[in-house]
């Protein structure tokens, strides 16, 4: 299946000279493009349809994603990108790098309405902290109940990964001014803060800590998968926070059309269908099939956290300021 | 003191050595092909090869278990004798003791070893500022101060011009003399062992021979010799 | 000669110019695209703070706990001690998370010791903060360091030690006369090594660190990078960084004498002192401290990954196949980078060259790069010229060339110097020169510390992470690659048999290389 690294090399070289179909790029991050990811799935179904040839590339995290397309600037090769999130959103728009798109379809089922005019939603979930019945008997329903509690937990450091950040957001939502306050109360609890999610959530199948923070999908996992019931999320009194995951035509795409018609494909069930047992992820437009095992909505729409994409970014600078001052103590 | 080597065998990859002879005091060259055991022989006798079996003995008494230091010998190696971030001055020392901490009438013993080799003065200097001869020199000191009454030479002056070979023969022959020991002397040059050697003992085909007439061996030798010496 | 063309003369310059190269350039695209970038905060200097002192500790507990153990390994002989001195390879080599849930298997809260200790009532125990990071850093240096001194115990002439003996030196003073100063001359080099890797190490502090407070240098830089897209700042602290290293690179240079890495290690040093009583205790103590404190989480680790192995993904194959491309092609371009610029150093000491020391200092210097700062300025550089997919096996090979150069000439330097005393009058009144001189004058003294050297490359190359990220082309995976994308895909039991192969795969081809070397040599 997978070529070698000179062969893809040259392919791609030759590539160029030899475009009778259309090649669209898309950037994605890492685990989506993966064996185990919608990747593979996505590509087979959009080339049955698109007579094109669709090729994905992988690069890093979300974060990773970002910085590679401000890297290239408007030489880039991609033509879409896949896998921003609300987090970064602000920041992508600000690098004029993106195309508006054709407008917002009917019937999402995200928990907010979708208003943005340049990136789509592909995929939503809240964050949660996951735990194991086995070894934690009474989970705190609240960062009230967490917060001060015995509860060992382990999370990502907002400075390099996506969770890490969100989590950072959440308590800012949940306590506002308070949330330095409540940073520092929680600090003894925190075993460790991880570079990425897998560091973390690896630390946490081994037993280091009662929790770790993850979503809310993570157990549908381990029940569909592994056939095991045991991880379980908590859902917080306060309310969860929510990740919604985005894609965007680029500016300097040399197939808009071909883009376009990839974003419209990307919200249909072909695609949709992909996304909660291959990335683990809410699809944003529930398939006709409906959802399986283990994606009940856990959490009621009102209780769905965000802050507006505009305010992230200076939100987050002070918010992490505030993180940074309470943990270094 | 008599040096007895008996049923001696020595056995290493590949190369195995026998030897059952004494060596009764007196200058004893080892001569014999390169690669034949030569100093391999030395080694067995100062307890840093071990013996397969059979038995050291000096002056009758067993020391094939004894550790190096507890043997009657002082062995000078071809090269590395002297410790090269040690003085002239130390390394002579510890022949005394390894602490180096000396007493009055001690310090004066190694200044006299010194003078006796010929390097009085020359304490402070560094092995690396010497010349070769003047090396072996100072190691010849180290000997002295030891005293043991068996000293043996592992081919110590081969890098040396044949001027400063003899000098420093004579020196070891004079030393000898002088202190009655028993001096063994791994050599591959005929020259040396009829200068200072009154007995040999030819190693080769992995047997050490008895001691003979130097003179009487290296104008008949036998075959492997003859070979060797290309006669 | 004059006037004659030596490809040989000129292929030090080369080379030099391009390790050069390959450090300002990437920190000099970073600073270009900069709109400017504002002085240090307050966190950056705590960061600094903080990773100047996680490298001095680790470094200095490397260091001083591989003196016993390599003393102890240097005058014992026992069943199991080629074993070890392999053994003594693998941390090094294991992929940083890895190595983190194998250490964790251990110290961690689940851990063995943590369930030993509630056998007997006791809590489990927290090793998260600097007690992890140095755990962690000992774990992987330790090893290394006790190689590297092991090497020096091998370079002391036999004939010193039976000298030894003959003067009934006791313990104390064989090691007053004989190894202190042997230990003088090798211990700055390996303590500068280990700060080195340490200073760039990110993931260990952050995972074991237990928060920002462990927050390096290195964090500071990647944060820049990716969240905030500030190329200037991320090339301000690049250099920084690079700084502090630089500074003490030329400091332990100056200390330092040359390290023979190559040194035979199959037989221990005859030695005979030390026979029985405490300290025969005392070096089984450590042997079998070292041998347990190393095991055990690689044991881990073994264990961790055997379930997995029967059911191992397709992927696995091609992403071998890869990264045995890559591993072969830097190890082999390390070496000849490393002897050309061996070579350079060489004549100019022979020729008591100042310039000799600068020379090696520019080579080592590239271990203080960041890699992230190396991988994005290559980007920026070679974006506008090529596509960087096509460029992805070139590059690489050539970033992890340039990361284990540095330990590859260390390996050389020796041997060359060695050889230039011993025979170059000979092959210079021969009129040796160019292939042949290299051939069968050269090569011969050489080849051992040369397999070593190639073996390491090949070894880290194997296990590296590093710029494939920015560089790879869509469907090329490499092992450490497939394993990340295992555990961010939830699956972290196909991860541990990957991270397993991937062990396994790089220890065989250490072993090959540096038994390559050995192989009939007499010496």
């Amino acid at each position: 299946m997978k070529r070698s690294l000179l062969t893809a090399a040259l392919v791609s070289l030759a590539g160029i000279a030899a475009a009778e179909t259309p090649t669209l790029t898309v950037y994605a991050y890492d685990s989506f493009v993966s064996d185990w990811g919608p990747g593979p799935a996505v590509e087979l179904a959009f080339e049955e349809v698109c007579d094109c040839d669709l090729q994905f590339v992988g690069a890093g995290d979300g974060a990773a994603l970002l910085s590679r397309l401000r890297l290239e600037g408007g030489r880039s090769d991609a033509d879409v990108v896949l896998g921003l999130d609300t987090s970064l959103m602000a920041t992508a728009k600000e690098t004029g790098l993106f195309a508006p798109h054709n407008g917002v379809p009917e019937g999402l089922s995200l928990p907010i309405e979708w208003t943005d005019d340049t990136f789509l939603p592909f995929d939503w979930g809240y964050f949660a902290f996951v735990y194991d019945r086995r070894r934690l008997e009474n989970p705190p329903t609240s960062f009230a109940e967490l917060i001060g509690s015995d509860t060992s937990i382990i999370i990502q450091d907002p400075r390099s990964s996506t969770p890490g950040l969100g989590l950072l957001m959440w308590m800012k939502t949940v306590y506002g001014d308070k949330a330095g306050a409540a940073w520092a109360k929680l600090s003894p609890q925190i075993v460790t803060v991880t570079k990425g999610w897998s560091e973390a959530y690896g630390m946490f199948l081994e037993g280091e800590a009662d929790m770790v923070l993850s979503y809310t999908t993570s157990p549908a996992y381990h029940l569909i998968v592994e056939v095991d019931d045991s991880k379980a999320a908590a859902i917080f009194d306060e309310g969860q926070y929510m990740q919604i995951e985005v894609a965007a035509k680029l500016a300097g795409s040399k197939h808009p059309e071909l883009a376009d018609r990839f974003l419209d494909f990307m919200l249909t069930d072909a695609f949709q269908s992909l996304i909660p047992t291959n990335n683990w992820m809410y699809p944003a437009r529930t398939p006709e099939t409906g959802l399986p095992e283990g994606f009940d909505a856990p959490v009621s729409p009102d209780k769905a956290l965000s802050v507006p994409v505009d305010e992230v970014p200076a939100l987050r600078e002070q918010a992490l300021a505030e993180w940074l001052a309470a943990l270094s103590r | 003191m008599d040096i007895t080597l008996e049923a001696l065998l020595i056995r290493q990859q590949g190369f195995s050595l026998a030897a059952n002879l004494t060596i009764s005091g007196g200058s004893t060259a080892i001569i014999g092909p390169s690669g034949g055991g030569k100093s391999t022989l030395l080694l067995a006798i100062a307890g840093f090869v071990k013996a397969a079996s059979g038995k050291v003995l000096f002056n009758g008494a067993d020391f094939t278990k004894a550790p190096p230091a507890e043997r009657p010998v002082t062995l000078l190696f071809q090269e590395h004798n002297l410790f090269p971030h040690l003085t002239v001055w130390q390394n002579t020392a510890l022949g005394v003791r390894p602490s180096l901490r000396l007493s009055r009438a001690e310090k004066e013993r190694v200044a006299a070893a010194l003078a006796e080799v010929g390097l009085h003065g020359a304490g402070e200097r560094l092995p690396s500022e010497l010349s070769g001869g003047q090396r072996q020199r100072v190691a010849l000191a180290r000997a002295l101060l030891r005293d043991r009454p068996v000293l043996m030479l592992d081919e110590p002056f081969a890098a040396l011009g044949p001027a400063l070979r003899f000098e420093m023969l004579d020196l070891v022959a004079r030393i000898r003399a002088e202190h009655d020991a028993t001096l063994l002397l791994v050599t591959h040059n005929p020259e040396d062992a009829r200068r200072i050697c009154d007995k040999a003992v030819l190693v080769a085909d992995g047997v050490a021979g008895q001691p003979c007439d130097t003179v009487d061996l290296l104008d008949n030798p036998p075959p492997a010799l003859a070979a060797y010496l290309g006669t | 000669m004059a006037g004659r063309f030596k490809p040989v003369n000129i292929a030090g310059p080369v080379a030099l110019l391009l390790m050069a190269l390959l450090v300002v350039a990437p920190l000099l695209a970073l600073w270009s695209q900069a709109e400017g970038a504002a002085g240090l905060s307050v966190p950056d200097w705590s960061a600094i703070r903080f990773t100047l002192f996680q490298a001095v500790l680790s470094a200095g507990i490397s260091v001083l706990l591989a003196i016993p153990a390599a003393r102890a390994l240097a005058r014992r002989q026992f069943r199991g001690r080629a074993a070890l001195i392999t053994l003594l390879g693998a941390p090094f080599l294991l992929p940083v998370i890895v190595a983190v849930l194998g250490i964790l298997a251990v110290w961690g809260r689940a851990g063995i010791m943590s369930r030993g200790l509630e056998v007997f009532g006791s809590g489990p125990i927290s090793v998260y903060g600097l007690t992890g990071i140095l755990l962690a850093h000992v774990f992987f240096n330790l090893p290394l360091v006790t190689r590297l001194i092991l090497q020096g115990w091998a370079g002391i002439p036999a004939e010193h030690f039976r000298l030894a003996a003959q003067l009934d030196m006791r313990p104390d003073d064989i090691f007053r006369r004989l190894e202190w100063p042997m230990l003088k001359g090798v211990l700055p080099g390996a303590f500068l090594l280990v700060f080195l890797l340490s200073i760039t190490s990110f993931a260990v502090a952050l995972a074991l660190g237990g928060g920002p407070k462990a927050t390096t240098i290195e964090l500071a830089i990647y944060q820049a990078l990716r969240f905030d897209f500030n190329l200037g700042r991320a090339a301000l602290l690049g250099l920084v960084q690079f700084g502090i290293c630089a500074v003490v690179v030329l400091a332990s240079l100056k200390l330092s004498r040359q390290t023979d890495f190559g040194a035979t290690l199959g037989v221990p040093v005859q030695r005979f002192d030390a026979r029985g009583g405490w300290r025969l205790w005392q070096d089984r103590i450590v042997l079998l401290g070292v041998s347990l404190f190393l095991g055990a989480p690689l044991v881990a680790v073994l264990l961790r990954g055997v379930p997995g192995l029967v059911n191992l993904p397709a992927s696995l194959w091609p992403a071998m196949g890869n990264s045995l491309l890559i591993s072969l092609g830097s190890a082999l371009l390390a070496l000849v980078l490393a002897l050309m610029l061996a070579g350079f150093i060489d004549r100019l000491r022979a020729r008591q060259a100042r310039g000799a020391s600068i020379v090696e200092g520019i080579a080592l210097s590239t271990l203080a790069l960041s890699p992230f700062v190396l991988g994005t300025g290559l980007f920026i550089l070679l974006y506008p010229v090529a596509n960087p997919f096509a460029l992805a096996l070139p590059v690489t090979t050539l970033v992890n060339a340039a990361m284990s150069l540095p330990i590859a000439l260390r390996a050389l330097l020796p041997a060359f110097a060695a050889n230039r005393r011993s025979l170059g009058l000979l092959a210079d009144s021969l009129g040796m020169s160019g292939w042949s001189r290299f051939r069968l004058f050269l090569w011969p003294a050489i080849r051992k510390p040369a397999g070593f050297a190639t073996g390491l490359a090949a070894a880290l190359s194997m296990g590296d992470l590093g710029v494939i990220t920015l560089f790879a082309p869509p469907e090329v995976e490499t092992l450490p690659l497939l394993m990340y994308r295992l555990m961010g895909a939830y699956r972290m039991e196909d991860a541990a048999s990957v991270a397993l192969v991937l062990v396994a795969v790089t220890l065989a081809l250490f072993w090959l290389f540096d038994r390559g070397g050995r192989l009939g040599h007499h010496t």
